[in-house]
């Protein structure tokens, strides 16, 4: 076990892994930020979905040790400062955009590392960019209809 | 202005916040102190007998604590079937037991033989590994193919059955003769032979279970993923460890989806217990993927032959369905149900066919357990008979609209009792069609196909109407059929001094938004905000026994108790505010959350009631108890029965056989709705599901029984880009007529009414294209489309 160190959240922090500690373990075990959810240990479901450096990482599929000194991003980062929902995360509660709440921390992690580098994506396109993410209660409809809206678009069709 | 709360408005979700900041609290989230891991050694072979198993090996390895083998159970309780099925016969279906961990014979590729415990994970994985290497297993002969598993008397999943076969039910065993003569003297049989694919559930949380014991009590807690904790309680308890109930606490935190997987007791959940009490710590154990895949109850897995009897002109004469439906390796908990009355019950649909007759052979392969998923045998009986009634109109030339119109059951012919013995209460069949018809604007469909055309894409439209039998079930009827429980739930109201409210209730929440929906009625109920109620689910400490959540009766069942159980606060209430303000009872009004003398000013706020109630110094003591809570068990007097139109547009690429869902329209009659955001969102997920049978998933054992489809780069889950917006109404209700919210149930409609209709579209298809398809199992991919329009 050595000690990884990163920025968490705008914390830094430290926590003892061994080599073979992925990222997702890291986060869940050693700092005790479970909104990071492990549903497929095999880089499919998307539900380990966190930012590392801004960019939306599979965090099951990342050694803890490789991203050492990284600025890494978690579902618990994504709130306002005054604790009040962030976009993605409004838009999506505004929308029905999660039932069981599982797979709903990639989501918004994958959804708005989307609209990050697509400011308007259409709806082919959020599609597209979430098809790394499964989820299995909601059908997707909401969970477009609320990417789109975090965009400030509608979605016509499913008005 | 539409309502913002209270029932029938569309409030936004108090659970989502803590789902949407990383503050929700799964069983896997949960860090105990002292805590240990458990991992279990899985066969992978599918069928073999057990030589020995080498937990010698592990004894040593860094941080092993205990090991764990088939032997260390063989006197404990086996995991029951909630049902015992009778053949046609009159013998009880043949009922192997099923132990906590495989002994003598593993029966399944996954099927555990082993268990490991150790202080860390990668130590118990490294020594579950070494049990594996050192365990010697003498692989058999795999069943796996129904059809010859019974014709098989060498080959035996269990030693004690010759022919694999679990039962052979008739329903109703008296139709028989009379559906034989119908369709002998039929002037048309269409008859269609069909696959219902085999599922998996894959709700995105993996199971998982910790295991506690405190020695200075003798009490054990189980945290665990269960769509029911009362009847997991019940089963390990009481069935399989032989812990008195009382000592037991059964605990289902956040749930990350169940879609059925999740009611059954597995007997991960019994390892945990009984090593967690040879040890004195928590041991906890969570699945990957793979175990998932390998070990959940999967789903459907039906041979079916179907065939409608009718006259030239379309109007349905008898139904007759022989199916053969897989049980697995031993028999789930709700598995013998699933295929029979779950299943057999629905072969009617909403038509008013006068024959019908249902033949089910369950039969038990070297496979992983089948059983109840998101819909549960009514989505494998919607599937026969809106596929046939296609089949026959294209056979016929009818206009399938046309067919359906003329056969449903009409509205003043309710209630209406099937010849499959349901008594259906209440319905319009005829407008949720019509209104389907005209929200898929199927006027413009010909104008949509030439468009698709010019780009050359062939287009079809689907339709399916279906029922079901939900708000599952009256007990009496249910101990009928062979159930081994009562089907009833429960819910206590305890309002609080300081007129804020508890509520403890039965059904579990994983996904289905009781927390906001409960709230919304109690607080209509009692004239409070929803920010004044908490719905208190899933721990067997805190909840009456209630049968938790399946089969669409979260709201049917434990609603109506939870609904009755706040009438109950209200009459009392009513006696307390009669005896505060000096008048009859008689004379004290409630509404909007005040009780008043009728024709006066003289009330009292709910708020000071409650307060009265638990500080009672002007309170007629003297004939009633202080305090102010009540519980009410609710048992329904029949089954809901939810229906409704699916119309599902597709367009087919010529070149690669690639179905695309370009339109999904459902028009359903669930009752009064308490929050259509909600009740559109479980259409959404069942719909999906629905299309990803109809399209994509499948669950495949080779032929030596090997799980090929064991991970998502295998298995074909729906993504955001398979499934298109849809359109969902729930505008043609008409209310349940024996519960007094007057619901029906929601939470399957989508995964009932879609393959179908899903199905119908793609033939539909290639069928206007000239390709003269009957029919093509599921999941139609490319390929088995492909292939079939160049066949």
């Amino acid at each position: 076990m050595t000690k990884i160190s990163m920025v968490v959240n705008g914390m830094p922090v430290t926590a003892l892994a061994e080599g073979r500690t992925l990222l997702s373990a890291y986060l869940r075990e050693g700092l005790g930020l479970t909104g990071t959810h492990v549903g497929c240990d095999t880089s499919q479901c998307g539900a380990c979905v966190v930012h590392v450096d801004g960019v939306a990482v599979k965090s099951c599929s990342v050694f803890a040790a490789d991203v050492a000194g990284a600025a890494v991003t978690t579902i618990e980062g994504m709130a306002n400062e005054d604790g009040s929902l962030g976009v993605m995360q409004q838009a999506f509660q505004d929308h029905h955009g999660l039932q069981c709440g599982f797979c709903t921390p990639g989501m918004v992690m994958s959804a708005s590392a989307l609209l990050a580098g697509n400011p308007k994506p259409s709806e082919a396109e959020v599609r597209h960019g979430l098809e790394g993410n499964i989820c299995r209660c909601t059908g997707y409809h909401n969970i477009v209809k609320a990417v789109l809206a975090a965009s400030g678009q509608t979605a016509m069709a499913a008005e | 202005m539409p309502k913002d709360h209270g029932i029938g408005a569309s409030m936004k979700r108090r659970e989502d916040i803590r789902f949407l900041t990383g503050a929700g609290h799964y069983t896997d989230d949960i860090a105990l102190h002292g805590q240990t891991f458990a991992v279990f050694v899985r066969s992978n072979v599918a069928h073999g007998r057990i030589v020995s198993v080498g937990t010698e090996a592990a004894k040593g390895m860094p941080g092993v604590l205990a090991t764990f083998s088939g032997e260390d159970f063989k006197d404990v309780g086996g995991n029951p079937a909630g049902w015992l099925i009778k053949s046609r016969n009159g013998e009880p279906m043949r009922e192997p037991k099923r132990p906590v961990l495989a002994h003598g014979k593993v029966r399944h590729v996954g099927d555990a033989y082993a268990a490991v415990v150790a202080e860390t994970y990668n130590q118990a994985k490294d020594a579950a590994q070494a049990i594996a290497d050192a365990s010697v297993i003498e692989e058999l002969t795999a069943v796996v193919n129904m059809a010859t598993a019974l014709a098989d008397k060498t080959n035996r999943v269990h030693d004690e059955i010759a022919d694999n076969e679990c039962f052979d039910w008739g329903w109703i065993e008296d139709n028989r003769a009379a559906v034989d003569a119908a369709i002998k003297a039929a002037p048309h049989v269409t008859t269609l032979e069909l696959i219902n694919n085999r599922l998996v559930p894959n709700a995105m949380e993996p199971r998982a279970s910790i295991g506690e014991y405190y020695p200075g009590t003798g009490d054990y807690k189980l945290t665990t993923t269960s769509q029911n904790p009362h009847l997991t309680r019940l089963l390990v308890a009481a069935f399989v460890l032989g812990i008195p109930e009382n000592k037991l606490t059964v605990v289902s935190p956040d749930v990350g989806g169940g879609f059925g997987s999740k009611i059954y007791h597995y007997g991960e959940e019994a390892l945990v217990l009984a090593a967690a009490k040879k040890l004195k710590r928590p041991v906890r154990w969570t699945a990957e993927r793979s175990e998932s895949f390998l070990t959940d109850a999967h789903g459907r897995d039906h041979v079916t032959k179907i065939e409608l009897a009718c006259e030239k002109d379309g109007t349905f004469i008898a139904f007759r369905t022989e199916t053969m439906a897989n049980v697995g390796a031993y028999l789930s908990n709700f598995s013998t149900v699933t295929p029979t009355f779950l299943h057999g019950t629905l072969m009617a649909g909403p038509y008013k066919v006068p024959n019908v007759y249902v033949n089910v052979k369950a039969v038990f392969t070297n496979t992983a357990p089948v059983d109840a998923y998101r819909g549960a045998g009514r989505p494998e009986a919607t599937y026969s008979l809106e596929r046939v009634v296609d089949m026959m109109c294209r056979e016929l030339g009818l206009d399938p609209f046309e067919v359906r119109r003329k056969n449903f059951i009409t509205t003043d012919m309710f209630p209406y009792t099937t010849p499959v013995a349901l008594a259906y209460d209440t319905g319009n069949f005829h407008a949720t069609l019509d209104k389907a018809t005209q929200l898929a604007d199927v006027a413009g469909f010909e104008a949509r196909r030439l468009e698709s055309a010019k780009h050359g894409k062939l287009r079809g439209l689907g339709l399916s109407t279906w029922i079901e039998a939900c708000g599952i079930a009256p007990s009496a009827l249910a101990g009928a059929l062979g159930a081994r429980v009562g089907l009833y739930d429960a819910a206590t109201v305890r309002v609080n001094a300081t007129g804020n409210v508890s509520v403890m209730v039965g059904a579990h929440s994983h996904g289905q938004s009781h927390e906001t929906v409960f709230a919304q009625i109690v607080g209509d109920k009692f004239g409070i905000p929803e920010s004044a109620i908490e719905i208190v689910h899933g721990d067997t400490s805190k909840i009456p026994f209630g049968m938790g959540s399946y089969g669409s009766r979260s709201l049917a069942v434990c609603g109506q108790a939870m609904a009755n159980a706040c009438d109950k606060v209200i009459t009392k209430g009513r006696k307390i505010a009669a005896h505060m303000l000096e008048s009859g009872e008689g004379e004290i009004l409630f509404k909007d959350g005040v009780f008043t003398v009728s024709g006066t000013n003289r009330s009292k706020t709910f708020g000071e009631i409650a307060f009265s109630a638990y500080v009672p110094h002007n309170y007629p003591l003297a004939t009633l108890e202080p305090g102010l809570e009540e519980t009410a068990f609710y048992d329904p007097g029949n089954f809901t029965y939810p229906a409704g139109a699916y119309i599902c547009e597709v367009e087919v690429d010529e070149g690669t056989g690639h179905v695309e869902v370009t339109a999904f329209t459902c028009a359903d009659d669930f009752g009064n709705v308490m929050n259509p955001m909600v009740v559109e969102g479980q259409v959404h997920g069942g719909v999906a599901q629905g299309i990803g049978q109809a399209l994509l998933e499948l669950g495949v054992y080779d032929e030596t029984g090997q799980l090929l489809t064991g991970s998502y780069m295998d298995y074909a889950m729906p993504r955001a880009d398979d499934v298109p917006f849809m359109t969902v109404d729930h505008s043609c209700a008409t209310p349940c007529t024996h519960n007094a919210l007057g619901v029906k149930g929601c939470g399957e409609a989508g995964a009932i009414g879609s393959p179908p209709a899903v199905v119908n579209a793609v033939l539909d298809a290639l069928n206007r294209a000239g390709k003269a398809v009957a029919h093509i199992d599921m999941p139609l991919t490319p390929s088995r489309v492909w292939s079939a329009m160049n066949a």
